[in-house]
C-alpha cells in the first residue's frame, strides 16, 4: 500500500453524494485510485457500487461533490474534452455489452475506426492481436456476440475496452456468471494486462476470490460509506458487514487457500 | 530505400531509419510508437527492404513511448524479416515495456484468420433465398400455430371452466376500451378526408350528394373495418408480441409451464378470445365516427344538413353494406392475435429480439389484415353483396 501511496492518485473522488429514488446511495464518500493499482469495490446488493463506477464515467450525475479523472473534473468537461477523456479510459460492462449486429472483431475496431486512422489492413491486425491478448481463440473474430459463451464475451468485451491502449480499466462485475474455473483465468487475465499495460484498474465485484486474486486495496461500500483497506485489515474490522464478508464462511474459505 | 524520418515539427514522432554494416542491416527506432503514428509507420515496415543482409538488429535505444500497436508493428516486421529467411535479434526495449512485447509476442502466434470474401451477386441472391426460405418458413409456423389454437379453443368450447374470465375482460379493457380515442379520432379524420376529397370530384358533375353514398358504402363496407384493425395490429398485437416475449426472456413461459399450467390457456385464449369481441364493436364505432366525420364535412363544405344527410345515407346503405363490414372484423382479429401471440413465443432470450419480433408481428399481421381484406372483397363480390 505504501508504493501506491505514492503514486499520484488517478480518479479522485470528494464528497460524493448519491441520491436515488429518494435513496441516499453515497453519503459524503471520499475515495482516491492510484497509477497503476487494481481496486476492488465490494458491497451488498443494491449498495450502489455500479452507481459509483457510473457516476466516475459519467453516466450517473452525483448529487453533490466532485470526481476528478486523470486530474480534470468529469462535470466540466463537456465535447471534444469528455471525448479525450473517454479515449483514456476503457469499460467493460457486465455482459460485455458488445454490440450484437457486429461481429467480435468489428466490435474490437470501433473505437479504432472512431478514434484514429489507422489504414484497414493494420486495423485487422490490431483487432486479432487484442482478441489474443485476451486469450480468445482466433477463430472468434468472425462469430457474433450471440455465439460466444459468457466468459467469451466478457473477453471480447474486454478486448474492446482495450483497444485503444487506456491508461484506466473499469471493469463492472468481470466474473458474474462465469464458472469458478473461467472466473479464475479471467482473474488472471486481468492481473496479465494489467501488468504488461500498467492499466490503472477499478473494479466492482462480488467474487471475493477475485478480490484475493487481484486486487492491490478494495474499497468497501457499506451503509453508504467507504471503508478502505485490504483483505487482512478489513476482516478485523469493527463493522458487520465487512467482518462478515471478509471472515465468514465463504470469506474464509477463499482466503485460506 | 524505405524509411520515415523524424518530421522537424514534432519532437516525439515515431521514426526509423535503416543502417547496413556488412551483412547486418540496423533497423533504428525511436520517438512515440503509439497508435496515432501508425499510419506513417505501416506502409514502410511492411515492404522493408532487406536485400542483401543476412542478419537484422532492431535497436530500440532511442523510443520514447510504446503502446499496442507500435509493439505490433516492431514484432511484425521482425516477424516478416525472420520468414524471409533473415536471423533477427530479439526486439529489446526499456524494461517498462518489456511485459507488454512479452505478452504479444507469445500470446499472438496463431495466424491472422482470414474470413472469406464475399461476392456481390452471390452475396444479394444468398440474401433473396435466405429471405423467401424464412418467408415459407414463417407460413408453415404460422399454420401450425393456428392448429394449435383451433384445437386449443375447441377444447375450451367443450370445457368453458378452462377459460380465464378475469384475464379475458383485462385484455378487453386493454385492447377495446383504451383503443376507443385513437380509433375515434383517425376514424373521424378519415370520414373527413373522404367527404373532402369525394366532394371535390363530385362537384365537377353537380353530383354533391352522391358523396354521402360514397361515404356510407365506403366506410362502412371497407374503411372502418380496415383502420381499426389496422389501428389493433399496432397497438395491441404489437402488445402480446412484447408481452409473451418478455415473459419468454425472464423464464416465466418456463415458470408457467413446470408449474402445470397451460400456456396457450393461460395467455393466448384471453388475448384472442378478447380481441375478437372486442374488434367488432370497435368497427361498429369507428364506422359511427367516420360517417359523423363525414356528416361535419358534408355539412360545412357542401351544405347538406343532418337530416338530408340521413336519408340519402339510407338509400344509400342497402342490403348487406353495414353487415359485410362488420363481418370480416372477427377474421381480422383473429389474425392479429395469431400473429401478435406466435410472434410472442418465437422470442428469443435476448432483449434484441423482443424488439425484431415485435415489429415482424405489426408488419406481418397488417399484412395479412389486408390481404384478407382483398380476399373479401373479391368473394363477396362474386357473391353478389
Amino acid at each position: 500500500m505504501s508504493a501506491a501511496a505514492a503514486a499520484p492518485a488517478v480518479i479522485r473522488v470528494q464528497g460524493l453524494v448519491t441520491r436515488l429514488g429518494g435513496r441516499v446511495l453515497h453519503d459524503h464518500i471520499d475515495l482516491e485510485v492510484f497509477q497503476s493499482e487494481v481496486l476492488g469495490v465490494v458491497g451488498g446488493s443494491g449498495s450502489g457500487k455500479s452507481v459509483l463506477l457510473r457516476s466516475i464515467i459519467g453516466l450517473q450525475q452525483p448529487t453533490a461533490g466532485t470526481i476528478e479523472v486523470l486530474g480534470q473534473n468529469i462535470a466540466d468537461l463537456d465535447g471534444d474534452e469528455l471525448v479525450r477523456m473517454q479515449i483514456r479510459w476503457g469499460v467493460l460492462f457486465q455482459d460485455g455489452a458488445l454490440f450484437g449486429d457486429q461481429t467480435v472483431a468489428e466490435n474490437v475496431q470501433i473505437p479504432l475506426r472512431e478514434h484514429t486512422d489507422v489504414p484497414q489492413q493494420l486495423m485487422d491486425e490490431v483487432a486479432s492481436v487484442k482478441l489474443s491478448m485476451v486469450g480468445l481463440p482466433p477463430d472468434a473474430a468472425g462469430k457474433y456476440p450471440a455465439e460466444l459463451s459468457g466468459g467469451m464475451r466478457k473477453r471480447a468485451g474486454l478486448a474492446r475496452a482495450l483497444a485503444l491502449d487506456p491508461e484506466l480499466l473499469f471493469l463492472d462485475e468481470p466474473t458474474a456468471g462465469l464458472d469458478p474455473i473461467s472466473a479464475a483465468q479471467f482473474d488472471e487475465l486481468v492481473r496479465d494486462l494489467q501488468r504488461s499495460l500498467r492499466l490503472t484498474v477499478f473494479m466492482v465485484t462480488h467474487d471475493i476470490d477475485t478480490l484475493r486474486a487481484t486486487t492491490d486495496r478494495i474499497a468497501v461500500l457499506v451503509d453508504s460509506r467507504i471503508t478502505i483497506g485490504t483483505i487482512a485489515s478489513l476482516r478485523d474490522d469493527p463493522n458487520p458487514w465487512i467482518h462478515e464478508y471478509f471472515a465468514g464462511v465463504r470469506g474464509r474459505a477463499a482466503l485460506a487457500t | 530505400m524505405v524509411t520515415v524520418a523524424r518530421p522537424a515539427t514534432a519532437a516525439d514522432a515515431a521514426w526509423y531509419s535503416i543502417e547496413r554494416q556488412g551483412d547486418t542491416l540496423r533497423l533504428v527506432v525511436g520517438g512515440f510508437w503509439i497508435i496515432s503514428e501508425a499510419r506513417r509507420l505501416d506502409p514502410g515496415l511492411r515492404a522493408l527492404d532487406a536485400a542483401g543482409a543476412a542478419r537484422v538488429e532492431i535497436d530500440c535505444g532511442a523510443l520514447g513511448r510504446l503502446d499496442t500497436v507500435g509493439a505490433w508493428l516492431l514484432l511484425r516486421t521482425k516477424r516478416i524479416l525472420e520468414h524471409r529467411g533473415l536471423v533477427v535479434q530479439p526486439v529489446n526495449v526499456r524494461s517498462e515495456y518489456r511485459a507488454l512485447v512479452h505478452t504479444i509476442d507469445t500470446e499472438c502466434r496463431a495466424p491472422a484468420v482470414e474470413l472469406p470474401p464475399r461476392h456481390r451477386f452471390t452475396a444479394h441472391l444468398e440474401r433473396l433465398g435466405r429471405g423467401l426460405s424464412h418467408a415459407l418458413h414463417q407460413g408453415y409456423e404460422l399454420v401450425g400455430f393456428f392448429g394449435l389454437i383451433v384445437s386449443e379453443t375447441i377444447a375450451t368450447v367443450v370445457q368453458p371452466r378452462r377459460l380465464r374470465v378475469a384475464a379475458l375482460v383485462h385484455q378487453m379493457e386493454e385492447t377495446g376500451l383504451n383503443a376507443l380515442p385513437i380509433v375515434g379520432l383517425l376514424s373521424f379524420l378519415i370520414g373527413v378526408v373522404v367527404a373532402y376529397q369525394g366532394a371535390d370530384q363530385l362537384r365537377q358533375f353537380g353530383a354533391e350528394v352522391f358523396t354521402v353514398n360514397l361515404l356510407g358504402v365506403g366506410i362502412l363496407r371497407e374503411l372502418g373495418g380496415l383502420m381499426a384493425a389496422i389501428i389493433v395490429a399496432g397497438r395491441s398485437g404489437s402488445a402480446f408480441t412484447a408481452q409473451i416475449g418478455t415473459m419468454k426472456v425472464s423464464e416465466e413461459l418456463d415458470a408457467i409451464q413446470v408449474s402445470g399450467l397451460n400456456t396457450v390457456e393461460v395467455l393466448v385464449l384471453p388475448r384472442l378470445l378478447g380481441i375478437m369481441l372486442t374488434l367488432p364493436l370497435l368497427t361498429f364505432y369507428s364506422n359511427a365516427m367516420g360517417l359523423i366525420g363525414g356528416a361535419v364535412m358534408c355539412y360545412f363544405d357542401l351544405h347538406i344538413t343532418i337530416p338530408v344527410f340521413l336519408h340519402q345515407l339510407r338509400s344509400a346503405v342497402v342490403g348487406w353494406t353495414f353487415w359485410v363490414g362488420l363481418i370480416k372484423a372477427p377474421v381480422f382479429a383473429f389474425i392479429i392475435a395469431l400473429v401478435g401471440c406466435h410472434q410472442g413465443f418465437k422470442v428469443e432470450r435476448n432483449a434484441s429480439s423482443v424488439g425484431r419480433h415485435t415489429t415482424q408481428a405489426v408488419v406481418e399481421s397488417i399484412f395479412l389484415v389486408i390481404v384478407a381484406d382483398a380476399a373479401f372483397s373479391i368473394s363477396f363480390s362474386r357473391l353478389g353483396i
